[in-house]
């Protein structure tokens, strides 16, 4: 078992240097000179050139690239343009908002698409798994920021049963609209995912054999096929909770919460690019994390898994 | 595989035929479109501000008297063109490699991969940030960010088949008989692995799209006064109580030009591969 996860721990090193690889050319081939910037526009060529000596500007690139992440290894992803504040700071206070959304729409988003999935693949055919595979095609179309101000006008404005925006005092009310439109698109995916992994566990000779055995059609499907059915489902949740940050930047920008998203949305808006490339990166290094998780959690959830690697 | 597929199929499946449909008008919207509505999308009406949807104005006014419908028309050329030229140009990337590391394999293909991974390891939304942001927003900008995003899952999907169908004995018969690398790939895995590639793109177009409206949203894409649905968006939200239907009409012309693509995408799929898996 340590061997499988030494293993891929190995597997990941590579991907996350490529990762620093691209924000670091990334981060050189930003428009304008912060140099300049920093000097401003009539500092004389000497002081220039000794700013950028104590940067190590006049470094060859890969030496600069070999900083850059000596650099990131003590934590240090730089300052903001604007606060001067230190972005790794700014970032560990937003992400626990970020994780608090991600969640609450994850839980959501497995019960509803879990519940949806098996519902449409017991009703194979009908017209109620045609409306399941409709809405979830839906789901994964519609774009997340108007699907989040359709739900604002619909349940704050027009029928003022929850607060449009804000995190309030951290009370419940204030989570839900948010919640749910950041579930969507995962809640959709989960559903088809769902479906046609339940399809294929209830087509197995082992569910005959259950129901030969003669035990009741809801025990049938929620003992025998679902648990068959959950692995794909299981990893696609790990996968979408790492690509969350995706939706929360458009999420947390409509409704106003305070996590990653919005700290992004206002690294853009500003042109504050430390701040861009600082969410860029740490979203990436949060995917491949839970990649790795995914993966790892094969070795505990597929016994197939365990037999190949220990055979 | 393509020879199975009719016109007929596409009759025989209901929610596929409306995509066609849809798509199909909405080309047409797009090409001719801005010559058919009375409006300009940019002309300022300071006596309409703000109107709700009329016989007038179908879609109705935003708080700058302009009319939502020949904006919404005219936003329809950018989403489109993004969204295909994105997916044709990520796709001739993704080709070029795929077929690289797959028919070549050993130390290139490991390395290659690991490439592919990489950009694979970020979350699509976020990449596509750091790149336009680093360049001057506008419309090239938001396609080679897309782009950029786009190819890796491609190039994943061309290597793969490039494995499988190197193995096919016309291939080993092409290459007994002395024919070069370049050659095989270009006269036998290519036109092979065509029809599920193509495929492949349709399925990604309303993606992209989203991505498109995204960056636009995000003050990314092509800039005002150019209208795009997504900034048409992001500029009216504030209006989301008093004057919502300068946000619903830009919504949901991306909503069922994503929802039009992925059906008719999803139907191809079924039709061509069953168990192919995007």
């Amino acid at each position: 078992m340590a061997l499988y996860i030494l293993k891929r721990i190995f597997l990941f090193i590579p991907t996350l240097l490529g990762i620093t690889l691209i924000t670091f050319i990334l981060m050189q081939s930003l428009p304008g000179d912060p140099v300049t910037g920093m000097a401003g526009e009539r500092a004389n060529p000497e002081t220039l050139a000794r700013i950028r000596a104590e940067l190590g500007q006049n470094r060859p690139l890969p030496l600069q690239y070999l900083g850059y992440l000596k650099l990131l290894i003590t934590g240090e992803l730089g300052r903001s343009y604007y606060t001067n504040r230190k972005i790794a700071d700014d970032l560990v206070q937003k992400f626990p908002n970020t994780v608090k959304l991600a969640l609450v729409a994850m839980l959501f988003a497995s019960v509803m698409g879990i519940g949806m999935g098996v519902f449409a693949a017991v009703k194979r055919g009908t017209n109620w798994d045609r409306l399941v595979t409709l809405l979830s095609v839906g789901g994964i179309s519609i774009p997340v920021f108007w699907l989040g101000l359709a739900l604002m006008l619909i349940f704050a404005f027009y029928l003022q049963w929850l607060p449009p925006s804000g995190m309030g005092n951290g009370d419940l009310a204030h989570i839900v609209l948010p919640a749910a439109t950041l579930a969507t698109f995962s809640l959709s995916y989960i559903a088809r995912v769902t479906r046609s992994s339940m399809l294929e566990s209830l087509s197995q000779p082992y569910i005959a054999a259950a129901r030969a055995k003669g035990l009741s059609e809801a025990e049938v499907v929620l003992k025998h096929a679902l648990k068959n059915s959950l692995i794909p489902v299981v990893t696609l949740i790990g996968l979408d909770l790492g690509s969350y940050l995706n939706g929360a930047v458009l999420t947390e920008t409509v409704f106003g919460w305070d996590g990653l998203g919005r700290y992004a949305l206002d690294g853009i808006m500003k042109r504050d690019y430390p701040v861009i490339m600082g969410v860029v990166l740490f979203g990436a290094v949060v995917f491949v994390t839970m990649n790795l998780l995914v993966d790892i959690s094969y070795y505990f959830l597929d016994p197939r898994v365990r037999v190949k690697e220990e055979a | 595989m393509t020879d199975n597929l009719s016109i007929r199929d596409l009759a025989g499946n209901t929610p596929a035929l409306i995509a066609a449909v849809l798509l199909a008008l909405l080309v047409l919207v797009a090409t001719i479109g801005p010559r058919l509505v009375p409006y300009g999308p940019d002309v300022v009406d300071l006596d309409n501000l703000k109107q709700p949807p009329s016989k007038t104005h179908f879609f109705g006014t935003d708080s700058k008297g302009r009319d939502i419908l020949a904006r919404v028309v005219s936003g329809s050329r950018i989403s489109l063109s993004v969204g295909i030229i994105a997916a044709a140009l990520s796709l001739c990337i993704g080709i070029f490699f795929g077929l690289i590391a797959g028919y070549f394999g050993g130390k290139i293909d490991t390395l290659l991969l690991q490439v592919f991974d990489i950009f694979l390891a970020f979350p699509s939304l976020l990449l596509a940030i750091g790149i336009s942001a680093v360049m001057s927003p506008g419309l090239t900008s938001a396609m080679l960010a897309i782009t950029l995003v786009g190819w890796a899952g491609f190039a994943r999907l061309v290597r793969g088949i490039t494995l499988s169908l190197k193995e096919q004995t016309y291939v080993e018969a092409s290459r007994s008989l002395g024919a070069s690398s370049a050659r095989i790939l270009y006269r036998h895995i290519l036109p092979n692995a065509l029809p599920l590639l193509l495929v492949a793109g349709s399925l990604r177009v309303g993606g992209f799209i989203l991505l498109e409206a995204a960056l636009s949203f995000l003050g990314l894409g092509v800039q005002p006064p150019t209208p795009t649905w997504g900034s048409m968006i992001s500029q009216n939200r504030a209006y989301i109580n008093s004057a919502p239907w300068m946000v619903i009409f830009p919504g949901l012309a991306i909503s069922i030009t994503v929802i039009s693509f992925n059906i008719l995408g999803d139907f191809l799929r079924d039709k061509l591969d069953p168990r192919m898996q995007v």
